[in-house]
């Protein structure tokens, strides 16, 4: 395999007496969908919090380009081009969707009127556009509130928001859960769309159909450790469920290639 | 053009044409019927004129409404501040003849109070997690006690001439002190709101603090300046008070809070924050003294004013529930 992108090694973290993490491995490798599974508490939400800086693990290590790196907060990863789309989406709904694109970016117009704080809608405007246009998203009014959007258009919005300040990574943690079959079928084209663009995803779901469907890779933790990974074209669902459920334990063996 | 249209668009979504389409509705009404008492220069010189003082509260309530907030102190803090700067002109100079140094000196301190008590208000809401609601009715009554014990109840009027003549009854050319001031700051409040970075993030919070905190927003800073600027505001409207009424007017201002609040939320200013428009709010300020001096003059009981004004409330807000809940759908 060549060098991983972003890589945990025997990340620690607990909580009292719950060993949330103990001693889990994770890969991303440059432009792959890598797809995290695993049963609930298994450690998923932990590890991802560690690596996008919003929790600081108790031990073990996080390598970015093979060099030891820390995150204060998410503010550092994502001035490192990582980026997370969160579960329950983070937009705010009354703002448009050029608005929550650059929400806490804001660009500001030139000379005294951006020393008062002027935004530069128009600018920014522009700019949305062109990035939902790259992503293939097509929203009938720019200028609506979020909150007037269906739930697929709201999760692209928030997608395309991350992506647009990602450079490396993007973490979705259940992008689909809370969309229909139409939309959930667009959310994963996105998601290829994305990885098409030399951005590498994180997919943390649930459901392995999908799973199997979008990811190159899969990783399955279980107990806070990584247990297995995959190929995703070279695997089955029952090999997956099996992984996780601990029915089948590979070790983390070997390389999966 | 597109422009223009898509403003027409967040108008109508917000409700502000509503509430204006009313204004100008009982602006008819009132002029059809008393051409000659209501539709005058005088007249509408003087509702704007009485409205200036309530304006001030209710634009910075527009912005810890849109937040998702309350203020329900800035009625009590308009008498402290008053206080204050009439305590600190009398000070200095308790003569009647005293100077514009000692009238701007008692202008500071009355902001300063101001401010305070608004910066009070954001750090118990943001740092210390108790709900608007709570921090600002205890300042509401720690404002207003602090204020009477300083005066131990008793009115202060020694207010000097420097201050009453000009800013609190005087105009410049034709118009008002009062208006001016209150024009100048809806101004300034209403492109705030609208087109910067502070707005946006007022707006981002109070709908969706999560979000706001998660994309960077410094979110507790950002809600103490939102309450140190309805403080300020309610500040600033405590020494127009003192300079329009020659009076620390202490007994007074106990409804100023809700009238404040019922103008913003006319306006179309949502309760659960989120959206929000200082025009709308003038509008809001409009509607009650509109029918008020409409009442007035057609000599109906001024006191339906407040049965009037109590009902379209109810009204506002039931609408704008609705059209979350159509938004929720849609």
């Amino acid at each position: 395999m060549s060098q991983p992108l972003l890589e945990a090694r025997r990340l620690v973290k607990t909580y009292g007496q719950v060993h949330a993490l103990s001693g889990a491995d994770f890969a991303v490798q440059p432009g792959e969908v890598v797809a995290l599974v695993g049963d609930n508490g298994a450690g998923k939400s932990t590890l991802v919090k560690t690596l996008v800086g919003a929790i600081a693990p108790d031990g073990g290590e996080i390598l970015l380009d093979g060099r030891p790196t820390s995150f204060g907060s998410p503010r550092d990863a994502q001035a490192l081009g990582i980026e997370t789309v969160y579960q329950d989406l983070a937009l705010a709904a009354d703002l448009d969707a050029a608005a929550n694109l650059f929400l806490g970016r804001e660009q500001l117009r030139g000379g005294l009127l951006g020393l008062l704080g002027v935004l530069d809608k128009r600018a920014m405007r522009t700019r949305a556009v062109e990035a939902f246009g790259e992503l293939g998203i097509e929203l009938r009014d720019i200028g609506a509130p979020v909150a007037t959007l269906s739930g697929g258009q709201r999760q692209s919005v928030a997608i395309a928001r991350s992506v647009a300040w990602a450079s490396r990574i993007v973490f979705m943690d259940e992008p689909t859960a809370a969309l229909g079959v139409l939309q959930r079928g667009r959310v994963l084209d996105l998601i290829r769309r994305v990885r098409d663009r030399g951005v590498s995803v994180v997919l943390i779901s649930h459901n392995m159909p999908e799973v199997l469907s979008v990811a190159d890779r899969v990783e399955v933790l279980r107990l806070g450790r990584r247990v297995a990974r995959f190929a995703a074209a070279e695997t089955s669902l029952e090999e997956l469920v099996a992984a996780m459920t601990g029915a089948l334990d590979s070790q983390d063996e070997g390389d999966p290639r | 053009m597109t422009d223009l249209r898509e403003a027409a668009q967040r108008l109508r979504g917000q409700n502000t044409i509503w509430t204006f389409l009313v204004l100008a509705a009982l602006v008819a009404v009132f002029s059809a019927l008393r051409p000659n008492a209501f539709a005058t220069v005088f007249e509408f010189r003087s509702i704007a004129t009485e409205s200036s003082i309530l304006v001030l509260l209710a634009v910075g309530q527009t912005f810890v409404i849109v937040t998702a907030g309350i203020d329900l102190s800035v009625g009590s803090v308009l008498i402290f501040s008053g206080v204050i700067a009439a305590r600190t002109m009398n000070g200095l100079d308790s003569g009647p003849k005293a100077g514009w140094g000692v009238v701007a000196a008692g202008t500071a301190a009355g902001l300063a109070a101001g401010l305070a008590w608004g910066a009070l208000n954001g750090f118990l809401v943001a740092r210390a997690k108790v709900p608007p609601l709570i921090v600002t009715l205890g300042t509401l009554g720690m404002a207003l006690g602090f204020g009477q014990i300083l005066t131990h109840g008793v009115d202060v009027g020694n207010v000097p001439g420097a201050l009453t003549d000009s800013v609190g009854s005087g105009s410049v050319l034709g118009v008002p002190w009062l208006i001016v001031i209150a024009v100048l700051v809806v101004a300034v409040a209403a492109a705030g709101l609208g087109l910067t970075r502070f707005g946006r993030y007022t707006r981002a919070i109070g709908s969706n603090a999560e979000a706001a905190g998660r994309v960077g927003i410094r979110v507790d800073r950002h809600l103490i300046k939102v309450y140190a600027l309805s403080g300020l505001l309610a500040g600033l409207a405590g020494v127009l008070n003192l300079a329009h009424f020659s009076s620390t007017t202490l007994t007074s201002g106990t409804q100023d809070n809700l009238n404040a609040i019922a103008a913003v939320v006319l306006g179309g200013t949502s309760l659960f924050g989120g959206t929000g428009s200082v025009i709308g709010t003038v509008i809001g300020v409009f509607i009650p003294a509109v029918l008020q001096s409409g009442f007035t003059i057609l000599q109906v009981q001024s006191f339906w004013q407040t049965v009037a004004v109590g009902g379209v409330l109810v009204a506002a807000v039931y609408f704008d529930q609705l059209r979350r809940r159509r938004r929720q759908l849609g």
